[in-house]
């Protein structure tokens, strides 16, 4: 890396990455460049156009560009803005409480499933509430899975039942109940006004109305959820996007197991 | 600008498909839905008398808020008397009250009269009020229908695909102004979403509506609203835009109905999708569908099926011919309840792996298939879902491959992907992006189909072929097994459904011999006959 920088770049330290300070990286360190894009309920004007650069301005950019803007409608313009943010980040602050775990191999799960509980363990999977989507939950449950990885429904020693989309929470809880579930998983895809946090904590309420909060595992999944998020609204875990079948199994053996065992 | 010859992608098979399988598969599916067909015209449903109800007439809601046709129907029911059909009973109320189906409704309502213990009248007369009724009735919906007419004649039809967004907002003047931006944006569909599961009430919620999840509710008051605000807007722009809702689900018929009197363009259709992904009951569903098509057919109304959403739980590559099973099936059900080809919008969609190598020429080669396969239908063209993440930049670029399709193959009714379809319902930004990928595509590639040959027994026809064979063969199953037990063995999507079970099957009633219904020998009249 150090060998590509110009010479006068070496002895800046303004350019050098410090993880006390960290800012967005366009194409040299430390430039703070973003892209941010919106619509202003206005119609197109140059007027409108400095409104929005003022408002980038107060976002925190510096020398906001506004390279694009465009009429939508009658008193709807829309802008793609480039500019420096000028807040930076103290990287080594910052404490998330992810799923720090070894992840372990469907053939591992297994195993470990054989030796720590001597059954099948019962998960039951649901994208739930107005979410039509089953793109999370089937990556995590589908025997296909996802990116080459098995899902719930190819482990051996997994009973996974995918209930699909759009299932209510009241619907979802019977199930648990009358499979006698170990481990609930949820996904929340596509939300809008944050009503998968209403939904969620909806969720938690019914478990612990039925009683049964306790005695399962209690995981949601989506590109908007996050492990913090989750712990907050009463869950076990979150997890983001880019989540494998295994991260999840592996997260919902051990807990099992410190639960049963410790 | 050269305009597109349609009869040439029409009458020549770039696919080199087998025809006489094509043919051959088109009377397997025939005898499928006819065998169906039998079962079908021995029952009504609770649905279907609702739907009697309105087209006499009836509507609004009592102090609680409970539709006037569920409580006629009710009362009928609870005398089990309504294997008689509905229309009797308010046929013979008409003669002995003297009064029109709307206000002997309002009676019921307040508990001042039980229709089913009147004295019966001579069965004539009680039939001749029935059908004079209908008629007039029937009349509106004719209007409506030439209405349209007059309005395409006046802007002009279309050519080339028509572009398809949504609405979702919940509130009915919200979606409005989104559908006014979006058609001034260059859409031709406006879509306006249902209120989530909106397919399982056994009910038709009644007036404007301004809160709904994910959707605004389906009544009658929002699709006046919404079809005033698009012929304001029509008019504005010199195009007619075109209204669709949805009637799937346990209203199916009642929803046609409403759509058939407030001019909406395109509805929803499809019994296996309730089936499949709503656990609706298939019988009931079936039913409803036959009684929901033939008032399509008769309002002008084109129909969009449901197979695309098979693809969203089964693999698209793997599963494809199950697709064209379903439209072959689909299309001989909509024969028989007389809907025209033209009215045919049957579903298909672009779902594959995008890490499948060659993916889009599979995709060009089953676009192209059902094209060819189905050449006078406005088929629906569903955009990939399934595999669009947070990366918005990928998913405007997937969303252009399939635009590339649509204009490559023709295809006509195009729903619109999002660039931010696994993010959130469309902002009025997300659809003038995406509105403009696909004009910018359609037209610089217009003619591109025209101009293009396949490879002989090249990676395309070979694909075409492949699905058309196994389609055959699945249809082969279909006949042997029946309509029924293929949906109880989860062939469709993978999902296994009971023919007892699901929801609605206790509004499933055994017609009487003395069924009657005069709708459906006016409509058939007129569908099958051409006599007015």
């Amino acid at each position: 890396m150090t060998q590509n920088l110009k010479p006068q770049d070496r002895e800046d330290p303004e350019k050098k990455l410090d993880l006390t300070k960290l800012k967005p990286y366009g194409d040299s360190m430390n430039d703070g460049k973003v892209q941010v894009s919106f619509t202003l309920p206005v119609k197109i004007s140059l007027k409108a156009i400095e409104a929005a650069k003022y408002l980038a301005v107060k976002m925190g950019l510096r020398d906001p560009l506004v390279a694009h803007s465009q009429d939508l409608d009658n008193g709807f313009s829309f802008f793609i803005i480039y500019g420096e943010l000028k807040h930076n980040i103290d990287y080594t602050n910052i404490n998330v409480s992810a799923i720090d775990l070894e992840i372990m191999s469907l053939k591992e799960i297994n195993n470990f499933i054989k030796k720590k509980f001597k059954r099948k363990l019962i998960v039951i999977g649901a994208s739930t509430g107005t979410d039509a989507h089953t793109v999370g939950i089937d990556a995590i449950m589908n025997i296909k899975g996802y990116a080459g990885h098995y899902g719930l429904e190819g482990y051996e020693m997994i009973k996974a039942y995918n209930l699909g989309a759009q299932v209510s929470n009241e619907e979802f809880v019977k199930k648990a109940i009358e499979e006698n579930a170990d481990i609930l998983l949820v996904s929340q895809t596509v939300t809008e006004k944050n009503i998968h946090v209403q939904n969620l904590t909806h969720l938690v309420d019914l478990l612990e109305a039925e009683n049964i909060r306790e005695g399962i595992i209690l995981i949601c999944g989506g590109a908007r959820i996050s492990n913090n998020l989750a712990k907050e609204l009463g869950f076990d875990a979150g997890f983001g996007s880019g989540t494998s079948p295994e991260m999840v199994a592996t997260f919902f053996v051990k807990e099992m197991d410190r639960r049963l065992n410790s | 600008m050269i305009e597109k010859k349609k009869g040439d992608i029409n009458q020549r098979s770039k696919l080199d498909l087998d025809q006489k399988k094509i043919e051959s598969a088109r009377k397997l599916a025939n005898k499928i839905a006819l065998k169906t067909q039998n079962v079908i015209e021995q029952y009504t449903t609770t649905s279907i008398e609702r739907s009697v109800c309105r087209l006499l007439g009836i509507d609004g809601v009592d102090n609680y808020n409970v539709p006037l046709p569920n409580l006629v129907v009710d009362q009928v029911q609870r005398a089990n008397k309504l294997e008689k059909g509905v229309a009797l009973f308010i046929g013979n109320a008409m003669l002995s009250e003297q009064d029109s189906p709307q206000r002997i409704a309002g009676s019921i309502s307040r508990g001042e009269i039980d229709i089913t213990s009147l004295n019966f009248n001579d069965i004539d007369s009680i039939k001749r009020i029935l059908i004079n009724k209908s008629k007039e009735r029937l009349n509106l919906i004719e209007k409506k229908s030439s209405q349209r007419q007059e309005l395409l004649k006046k802007y002009g039809e279309k050519s080339g695909p028509y572009i398809y967004v949504i609405v979702a907002t919940g509130n009915i003047y919200e979606d409005i102004t989104q559908a006014k931006a979006a058609a001034r944006q260059g859409a031709d569909i406006i879509a306006v979403i249902r209120s989530t599961a909106q397919s399982l009430l056994d009910y038709v919620p009644y007036g404007a509506t301004t809160e709904g999840f994910g959707g605004t509710f389906a009544t009658q008051e929002n699709f006046r609203l919404m079809r005033n605000a698009l012929d304001e807007v029509s008019e504005e722009l010199g195009r007619y835009i075109r209204l669709t809702n949805y009637c799937s689900g346990l209203c199916m018929p009642e929803i046609a109905t409403m759509g058939a009197l407030e001019r909406l363009d395109v509805m929803l259709n499809d019994a296996l999708y309730g089936i499949l992904f709503r656990d609706i009951n298939m019988k009931r569903t079936l039913i409803d569908q036959y009684f929901s098509r033939m008032i399509n057919a008769y309002a002008g109304v084109i129909i969009n099926t449901g197979e695309d959403n098979y693809l969203t739980t089964a693999d698209a590559y793997e599963n494809a011919h199950t697709v064209l099973a379903s439209q072959f099936i689909n299309e001989q059900f909509a024969f028989l309840t007389g809907l025209k080809e033209e009215q045919m919008g049957l579903g298909h969609a672009y779902e594959m792996d995008p890490s499948i190598e060659n993916g889009f020429l599979y995709e060009l080669a089953q676009a192209q298939m059902s094209r060819e396969i189905f050449p006078k239908a406005p088929l629906k063209y569903m955009p990939p879902t399934k595999f669009k993440t947070g990366n918005i930049f990928k998913a405007h670029i997937q969303d252009a491959l399939f635009n590339m399709i649509t204009i490559i193959t023709d295809q006509k009714i195009h729903l619109l992907g999002m660039l931010t379809e696994a993010i959130h319902t469309p902002f009025l930004s997300d659809r003038a992006l995406s509105i403009e990928n696909a004009k910018y595509i359609f037209r610089n590639l217009k003619n591109l189909g025209d101009e293009i040959s396949f490879k002989k027994n090249g990676i395309i026809q070979k694909r075409a072929k492949e699905v058309l064979d196994k389609a055959y063969k699945l249809l082969e199953e279909v006949y042997s097994l029946g309509l029924f037990d293929t949906i109880e063995r989860g062939i469709f999507a993978g999902i296994s459904r009971n023919i007892n079970g699901g929801k609605g099957i206790e509004g499933v009633i055994k017609k009487d011999v003395s069924y009657y219904n005069p709708f459906i020998d006016l409509m058939q009249k007129k569908l099958f006959r051409g006599d007015k």
